[in-house]
């Protein structure tokens, strides 16, 4: 099912007879998900993700705007007869019941000639419960179940229905690293088993750059791009974006643009085709500064960090927002270092020019997003 | 035993002591007044040993009327006062606007003094030379004719007994229940609108095995409390229940060690004790029927 929404508003009227700030959960949110797709909702706590994913499924319902389930407009619809799944943050499974009654429980709701009968909703049951791998612990009540597998569960109880849209609010978020892993994967699967067009938040930007077709980052209510992980994460729209996307995140410079070229500290490190003069931030990722005797930019080195097969040196400029300056690089580079200055060369695609005032980006390079 | 565990003695003694002297002592005692012929206070004597008290009492009519006035009062008032509670809890719980107001007026009666509440009741519904009271005014727009609550036919003072302990019993029974209808998480709720469950369905599949702790609770002491009524009959119809045919088992015991007719330790201690295996027999079914039925959140 196509999900489109068209400058989606929430504003949560300020509390008491006090005049306080409006909260503007969501501010005029548009974005179109295709048939099938998996769309990963990014953003820091509190900048809205939530909020879209109860006005889409309808237990909020928005100060303005409209949403499309397909062709038919659902804003008015209760989110009764929306026909979503959700996986609700905390799992909401009902404590009294079995894995197999929770599971069954939509079915159970159906009315009318939808209605099942009863080898029907135990067969669609037991086709779900295969589905997320939990077909052996039917019997056994959620407090009795791990993590995991009450996460499983609870995707088992939003897909058994067969829902026009699947929605998961930050279902990883109490797993342990590991489980999260493997779990992510399991997610993917089964939305590529059931094609089920999905939407899943998370503030975990390995999370949602893992498994997502697209990724929609937000901040403060605001969508700030729209895209395939890698292209986000390759061409930032804006200075917000590019230090969410990126582990380790990318490093920040302060910098001018005089004369079309891009100067950090005395340093010219970038060509500015056609930024005008002005105060500018300047990111390059960790893997677009790479160490050379003659490289473009000069800094102080302070050590370097073994991590695994990564390899960091660690640096410091002036000019740099952060303390430290990271480069990834391979061990081969490495024994060139020595003394007490490092210069780094820049990867030309692993550099960005933003404003110094907005945060946009200012070189041409950014694609449609 | 070790020391550390002579030391934890030491530190229960005082409480042991207080249970042992105010607690088990009378209990131990009043089971063995039951089987003494007699007994007298004064004199400290009996005239023998056995079950005359108990064959006595049970063939006595006016403990065979408390007997059946007390299980009418646990029949009626127990099922009738949770399910009230239960209606209007979920009725506040409902509302949004003026929760706290309602809330705080259904706490209400529970500050309040029986015996005020009874005078209360007393002025609803007694006759008297000049008037037959306010009910039985609102009985004549009906045209229906005047009857006498207080001193008339027994299903009338049954009626108004039941009604006075439901009301009494009332606000505790709503306390509880909306603050356990307050505790059920919201994601419930949601997570079921969302499955698009009809509201009976949440209502029985949801809620009440949510509060079902709650229920058992109130209808066990429910029943306890209602087994143990006295204080309501006498603030409606006066200290010699026996005559007004309104007598409960405590009333009993109570006027066979103190009333006009008094002075029957023996007989009392032997009342006692049927309530003590009545109220035990229907504690022990409760535990065993709910033990099937509820959910306990561990
Ligand atoms: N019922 C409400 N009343 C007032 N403000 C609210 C309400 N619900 C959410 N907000 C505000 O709206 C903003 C967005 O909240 P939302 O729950 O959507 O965040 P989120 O992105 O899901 O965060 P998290 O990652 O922490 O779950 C927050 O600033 C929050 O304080
Ligand atoms: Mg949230």
């Amino acid at each position: 099912m196509k999900v489109s929404v068209r400058d989606l508003t929430k504003i949560f009227p300020a509390r008491g007879r006090k005049k306080g700030e409006d909260v503007v959960a969501a501010g005029h949110v548009s974005f179109e998900i295709e048939d099938g797709e998996l769309i990963g909702l990014l953003g820091p706590s509190g900048c809205g993700k939530s909020t879209i994913l109860n006005l889409l499924c309808g237990l909020l319902q928005p100060t303005e705007g409209r949403i499309f389930f397909g062709e038919e407009d659902v804003t008015d619809l209760p989110a009764e007869q929306r026909g979503v799944g959700m996986v609700f943050q905390n799992y909401a499974l009902y404590p009294h019941l079995t894995v197999m009654q929770n599971i069954m429980f939509p079915l159970q709701n159906f009315k009318g000639d939808r209605k099942l009968s009863r080898e029907e909703i135990k067969k669609r049951t037991d086709e779900a419960a295969r589905l997320v791998q939990i077909d052996g612990l039917m019997d056994r009540k959620p407090a009795e179940l791990s993590g995991g597998q009450q996460q499983r569960v609870a995707i088992a109880r939003a897909l058994v229905k067969m829902p026009r849209i699947l929605l998961m609010d930050e279902p990883l978020s109490n797993l342990d690293a590991r489980l999260r892993l493997q779990t992510r994967e399991e997610i993917r699967r089964i939305q590529r088993e059931t094609g089920i067009t999905t939407v899943f938040v998370t503030h975990d930007q390995d999370e949602a750059m893992s498994i997502s077709d697209r990724i929609i980052v937000m901040q403060s209510g605001v969508v700030n791009q729209i895209g395939k992980p890698q292209e986000v994460y390759d061409s930032p729209a804006n200075l917000f974006v590019a230090k969410f996307l990126g582990n380790p995140q990318i490093n920040t410079f302060r910098g001018a643009v005089r004369g079309g070229e891009v100067y950090v500290g005395g340093d010219c490190i970038l060509p500015a085709d056609g930024i005008p003069d002005g105060e500018v931030i300047v990111g390059v990722r960790p893997e677009g500064l790479i160490p050379a005797p003659d490289g473009a930019l000069g800094c102080r080195l302070r050590g370097v960090e073994v991590m695994g097969r990564d390899i960091s040196v660690l640096a410091e400029h002036d000019a740099s927002e952060a303390a430290t300056v990271r480069s990834i690089v391979s061990a081969e580079n490495i024994a060139m270092l020595g003394g007490g200055t490092v210069r780094f060369d820049i990867k030309p695609g692993k550099a960005f020019v933003f404003a110094a005032d907005t945060g946009l980006r200012l070189d041409g390079r950014r694609a449609d997003g | 035993m070790g020391k550390r565990s002579a030391k934890g003695w030491l530190y229960l003694l005082p409480a042991i002591l207080f249970l042992g002297f105010f607690l088990v002592y009378p209990l131990v005692d009043v089971f063995v007044y039951s089987f003494e012929e007699s007994y007298n206070f004064a004199s400290q004597t009996y005239a023998g040993v056995g079950t005359f008290n108990y064959s006595y009492i049970l063939r006595d009519p006016y403990f065979l009327q408390a007997i059946k006035n007390t299980f009418i009062l646990v029949i009626i008032t127990v099922p009738v006062s949770t399910g009230l509670a239960l209606v209007i809890s979920l009725a506040l719980n409902s509302i949004e606007r003026l929760r706290r107001l309602f809330q705080t007026v259904y706490f209400l009666p529970y500050v309040t003094n029986t015996l005020a509440v009874g005078l209360v009741f007393m002025i609803l519904f007694q006759r008297t030379p000049y008037t037959d009271g306010f009910v039985n005014l609102m009985l004549s727009w009906f045209g229906a004719g005047p009857v006498d609550f207080i001193d008339g036919p027994y299903a009338a003072k049954m009626f108004v007994l039941c009604l006075y302990t439901v009301w009494i019993v009332l606000p505790f029974k709503i306390l509880i229940l909306t603050s356990a209808l307050a505790s059920v998480s919201k994601d419930y709720y949601n997570a079921a609108r969302i499955d698009n469950t009809p509201p009976f369905r949440v209502f029985r599949k949801i809620t009440l095995p949510m509060i079902s702790p709650s229920i058992v609770y109130l209808v066990i002491t429910g029943f306890i409390g209602a087994f143990k009524a006295y204080s309501d009959a006498v603030a409606l119809f006066g200290t010699n229940l026996n005559a007004a045919g309104m007598n409960t088992i405590v009333g009993y015991v109570y006027d066979m060690l103190y009333g006009s007719s008094g002075g029957y330790p023996s007989y009392a201690s032997a009342a006692a004790i049927v309530l003590f295996v009545i109220v035990l027999t229907i504690t022990v079914i409760n535990l065993l029927v709910s033990r099937k039925h509820v959910h306990y959140n561990s």
